[in-house]
């Protein structure tokens, strides 16, 4: 049985964001890079100045009225969190600046505890560079080596491969959800799964895919799931990191410092219980407040009802750009995000994006992030548009006739 | 901040389809590969220096559109020169894309480089236009690489 869904009403959600009536280089402009950051709504915006005008302070010190207020906030944002992405205990819900840092914090502590010389991380052929480099640090740390979970020319992993892969010195995956680059969804549920029959933890990197789809981590069984709030229509400068508590109680601390101690002597110190033990020093605490009023507005537009928008707009770029004599898309997963990447045959990248800024849209030119998947595709960079669920059709038009004004331009 | 659109002069976007002294100098005195680890443009510069002049100069490489025309406009303008002359046409290339000049100051050697003058107002795109003059530093200063990092 299938439910009719209301479609967004999309020239209303467009007045939440007030950077979309600016004007570039004379043009209104077109906001195609929420895969670089998110824009915020208003309810964010205001949220957060309301914390910073009459809400200030520090959290979780001391009695006074006004602290006990700000705790509670964030505390609440933290449980907003757990639900959004179908935790069981907000015990397992760690703050950290974002997903590069949640990253480096599980690499730093339960990596540095499961991975030792001889072993083996397996990752898959198009992470972003936050989810190598921490590995390949820990790797060089430790004796340990990488290997790469291979793809198609389509841009779908090959998991045919997994059987290989997955060896008695596999300590972790770690493996991204949605690839910034190719937009393709990967199938990590069965990911896990196949590495779970082999005893094998895997962390997620979900930046770009919570922004997209449903994510359940109970129901996907990672043992961890890592994502960051400003691709999520929330502010820079918070991120998550989600983990089995289990895993999170036997990890070691990682920073230390105020707020993570139980006691401390010149003896000895004691930590709190996960989260608290890996939050150190005082959090960003209008930001993670601010990332509260981000799954808010988002649960309030529906999430069904903004994958589907955003699957319309996918849709119709594709086959509008697919057209252009030249134009060559990579990425053409059966099941893809809003994440569209193409290059243009005598036009470098970058050329692309600085002729499209001149015509207001805004994209994101270069290597993503992701130099692998540039080696593996080999080409030096990529133009990429990336749609949102304030983005319209009209713009998809707007972005199409630009390219084609730059082909012309070269031609 | 200009509009990006203005680089893309008519000379730049000629010069990028049909780069001048494009190649490799198999008898070169002095070679020199330049790269620009973000954009991932790469350049190979080899030259024949005798008497103190630049003699003869080519390039192969890929890059942006910029890159390219600047590449080529360059090697037009330093061959034939005194070594001294294209350093000082170097010096006042970056000067002038990076926006570093005195104001008022004058590039007379530079004649129609400076059509590549608005790059200082896109900074993303400076490195772009700068590589081919890094990379010619080099290779006369003896060293076998350029990078614009």
């Amino acid at each position: 049985m299938s439910t009719v869904l209301n479609p967004l009403d999309v020239a209303a959600v467009r007045k939440d964001f007030p950077l979309l009536s600016r004007i570039l280089h004379g043009r209104p402009v077109t906001y195609l890079d929420s895969a670089v950051s998110g824009q915020m709504p208003l309810a964010v915006i205001e949220r957060m100045a309301k914390y910073e005008r009459e809400e200030h302070t520090n959290v979780h010190r001391g009695v006074s009225t006004l602290s006990q207020e700000a705790t509670d906030f964030y505390e609440a944002a933290r449980e907003k969190v757990r639900r959004f992405i179908g935790a069981g205990s907000i015990k397992e819900i760690v703050w950290t600046r974002g997903t590069t840092e949640a990253i480096n914090l599980v690499a730093q502590t339960f990596g540095r505890k499961v991975v030792q010389a001889g072993d083996e991380i397996l990752l898959s052929a198009m992470e972003h560079h936050a989810n190598i480099v921490p590995w390949q640090m820990l790797a060089e740390e430790k004796g340990a080596t990488l290997k790469v979970i291979p793809m198609t020319d389509a841009g779908e992993l090959i998991l045919d491969s997994l059987d290989d892969l997955l060896t008695p010195r596999t300590k972790l995956v770690g493996v991204v959800h949605v690839s910034n680059v190719l937009g393709t969804v990967n199938p990590v549920k069965e990911i896990i799964a196949r590495a779970h029959a082999k005893g094998v933890p895997v962390l997620v990197d979900g930046a770009q895919a919570v922004p997209h789809l449903q994510v359940d981590v109970a129901d996907l069984d990672a043992d961890f799931y890592v994502f960051s709030g400003h691709k999520l229509s929330g502010p820079t400068g918070i991120g998550v990191l989600y983990g089995k508590l289990a895993h999170l109680e036997a990890m070691p601390p990682w920073h230390g410092g105020g707020n993570m101690i139980r006691s401390v002597s010149w003896e000895k110190t004691t930590y709190m219980a996960a989260p608290g033990k890996f939050e150190a020093g005082t959090p960003p605490i209008a930001a993670a407040i601010g990332l509260g009023a981000a799954i808010d507005y988002l649960s309030g537009l529906g999430l069904d009802r903004i994958a589907a928008h955003e699957h319309e707009l996918l849709v119709y770029a594709t086959e509008q750009l697919s057209a252009i004599p030249g134009l060559r898309i990579l990425g053409t997963a059966k099941q893809k995000a809003s994440v569209i990447s193409f290059v243009v045959e005598g036009i470098h990248p970058h050329d692309m994006g600085s002729l499209l800024d001149g015509e207001g849209v805004v994209v994101r030119a270069g290597h993503h992030c992701a130099q692998p998947v540039m080696t593996r595709f080999n080409v030096p960079a990529t133009t990429r548009a990336s749609f949102a669920y304030f983005n319209t059709r009209e713009e998809v038009d707007v972005l199409v006739t630009a390219v084609r004004k730059a082909i012309e331009l070269f031609s | 901040m200009s509009d990006p659109r203005e680089l893309y002069q008519q000379v730049i976007l000629e010069h990028n389809k049909k780069p001048r002294n494009f190649g490799k100098l198999e008898s070169c005195t002095h070679h020199a590969e330049g790269h620009n680890p973000l954009c991932g443009d790469q350049l190979d510069l080899t030259l024949v220096v005798e008497d103190g002049l630049v003699q003869d100069i080519r390039f192969t490489g890929s890059g942006c559109a910029i890159d390219v025309a600047s590449a080529s406009l360059m090697t037009g303008a330093v061959k034939g020169k005194p070594v001294a002359e294209a350093e000082a046409m170097a010096e006042q290339f970056r000067g002038m894309v990076r926006g570093e000049l005195e104001p008022g100051s004058q590039t007379p050697l530079l004649g129609k480089l400076t059509l590549f003058s608005g790059v200082k107002d896109l900074p993303s795109r400076v490195k772009c236009a700068v590589l081919p003059w890094a990379t010619l530093h080099a290779a006369l200063k003896g060293e076998a690489e350029a990078s614009t990092e």
